[in-house]
């Protein structure tokens, strides 16, 4: 079910870690639902210079993780935020249906981790960040069930 | 990719022993005749279909009238429960049955809901076991049938059915037992146990897919299932898959005769691995009750880890199991058995149930301790979850150091 590229991330991870004195950290999903991805953003001078992360989760979270270091090292900050899930589903060579929110988790991690190097940094206040961790099980199961129908 | 092939998953399905595969080849090609017809090769599928039909009730301590060969598990199951339901429902309404069900009972049971009927669903312990004074208790003056698995196939745990069968006698009410997983494993007599409709389907012991039965004892009012031709006694129409039937035959004449050698076996290499996961690998536990459990069966949570992650990597090693989490079904939420015997949604997850058979050796289990540890480990490594488990601990030793 899987294509050859989400099977070699995933049983090769590229960037898997922390970083220890990192400019952005961002965390999202829940154990609940079965995955948790956590991002680390090392930025000098508006560009991400590396990208570690560590995830609980499927296949498909380990490879999106994957992917998703792999897509913003090198890029500016502005550049990064532009990676949406399709983007990291087609680095792969797709995902299964079923396996499309993983690659939301992905985007999501990128979002939290830039708010949180934004906030450090002082150009966003508390007030406008969370909204990328605020996805639920619910919502995502709600998507689902629309899906079936 | 690999030269390994190790199947751990025979709770799934099984292969087809070649000497059943042997009976079965002439029902396809050369004796092919339809058994309702009265000429010669038609007679002779008859008569394999009723020798078939023989070899069940013997097995089974049962009558060979009270067999009937259903398409599968399923459909036995859905016809045991809607049949007694619907032939019923002027005596009441209500049906008993536990949570731990397989979605066969338990997604027919909620159609039922749908057309009127009342369904007790009955709560099981942390080991996945249901106290049979628990259906005493829930049986009305309405109670028209209650429905409890012998073996769950998830966790393994094998069910007080004599228990609840003299209870379910005693009151005077149906008593259907998904035996789908205990067939073929566990010595079974329906007259010891006192059920009335019991389900149970070939690919679980060496049989081929596609074909089930239903034992339904005289005397149990129950409705026809498919409506059509005059096929097993006018209760379930259309043209017999007589190779199925015969292969189901076979199947369960040699499980019956090796089930001693079998049991033995699959008891060596379950509590040996169950012994040898537990020693070696940290922050895991065994799922389902420690003893009344399926002599072929383990299931075990992994902590921060999650299931799907696990089956990939043994695939990758060339090992075939199964897992209860969310993500190898389909929807987002982790088996319904696990969060009934109140496994938090994080460790539920985390499953892996490894099913044994006929080929398994000890080598095998070798080759298992061999890459499992590692695969775990290589998981750990990559989660959040452990990460944050290690450094508190790395934390706490600190500070009895000082």
């Amino acid at each position: 079910m899987y294509s050859e590229k989400v099977i070699d991330h995933f049983m090769n991870p590229r960037n898997v870690g922390e970083i220890k004195d990192a400019d952005g950290v961002g965390q999202v999903g829940n154990a609940k639902c079965g995955d948790i991805m956590k991002m680390y953003l090392k930025i000098e001078n508006d560009i991400i210079v590396d990208a570690k992360f560590k995830t609980f989760g499927c296949g498909a979270a380990v490879a999106t993780s994957s992917m998703a270091t792999e897509l913003v090292i090198g890029k500016t900050v502005d550049e990064a935020l532009k990676i949406t899930n399709k983007v990291v589903a087609e680095a792969l060579n797709g995902l299964p249906p079923q396996k499309m929110h993983c690659s939301n988790l992905a985007e999501e991690a990128i979002r939290a981790a830039i708010e949180d190097y934004k906030i450090k940094k002082g150009i966003l206040n508390d007030t406008t960040m969370k909204q990328a961790c605020s996805r639920r099980c619910d919502d995502v199961q709600a998507e689902m069930n629309d899906h079936d129908e | 990719m690999t030269e390994t092939n190790i199947y751990f998953d025979h709770a799934a399905t099984t292969w087809v022993k070649p000497e059943v595969l042997e009976t079965m080849m002439p029902y396809f090609k050369d004796k092919y005749g339809n058994a309702s017809s009265v000429y010669a090769i038609g007679r002779e599928s008859k008569k394999a279909i009723e020798e078939a039909r023989d070899k069940v009730a013997l097995v089974l301590g049962a009558q060979p009238k009270e067999i009937f060969f259903t398409g599968s598990g399923t459909e036995a199951d859905n016809w045991a429960i809607k049949g007694v339901a619907y032939a019923n429902r002027d005596k009441g309404k209500h049906i008993i049955t536990s949570n731990i069900e397989h979605h066969a009972v338990l997604h027919t049971c909620k159609y039922l809901e749908k057309e009127g009927f009342e369904v007790t669903y009955l709560p099981v312990d942390k080991d996945g076991l249901l106290d049979a004074e628990q259906v005493r208790e829930a049986i009305r003056p309405d109670t028209i049938l209650v429905s409890v698995m012998f073996a769950n196939n998830e966790i393994g745990t094998i069910q007080p059915i004599a228990e609840i069968g003299k209870i379910t006698k005693e009151k005077g009410v149906f008593f259907h037992t998904d035996a789908v997983q205990a067939v073929g494993n566990i010595k079974i007599n329906v007259d010891d146990i006192n059920v009335d409709l019991l389900s149970i389907s070939a690919h679980k012991f060496y049989g081929p897919k596609g074909v089930g039965a239903l034992y339904i004892r005289r005397g149990t009012k129950i409705t026809s299932f498919i409506h059509g031709g005059a096929q097993e006694r006018g209760r379930r129409a259309s043209t017999e898959n007589v190779p199925g039937i015969v292969g189901l035959g076979k199947a369960i004449e040699i499980a019956d005769l090796n089930i001693e050698r079998y049991n033995k076996k699959l008891l060596e290499l379950r509590e040996r691995t169950i012994n040898e996961v537990l020693n070696k690998i940290p922050y895991v536990r065994l799922n389902g009750h420690r003893q009344k459990r399926l002599p072929g069966n383990v299931n075990f949570s992994f902590e921060f880890i999650e299931g799907e992650s696990l089956l990939l990597m043994l695939d990758m090693k060339g090992i075939a199991a199964s897992s209860g989490s969310a993500c190898t079904s389909g929807s987002l939420d982790p088996s319904h058995v696990l969060m009934a015997i109140g496994l938090p949604h994080e460790i539920a997850h985390g499953s892996l149930r490894l099913t044994f058979g006929e080929e398994n050796t000890h080598e095998d289990i070798d080759f298992l301790m061999e890459v499992l540890p590692g695969i775990v480990s290589k998981l750990r490594e990559m989660s959040p979850l452990y990460e944050a488990v290690v450094s508190k601990e790395r934390i706490e030793r600190g500070n009895k150091n000082v």
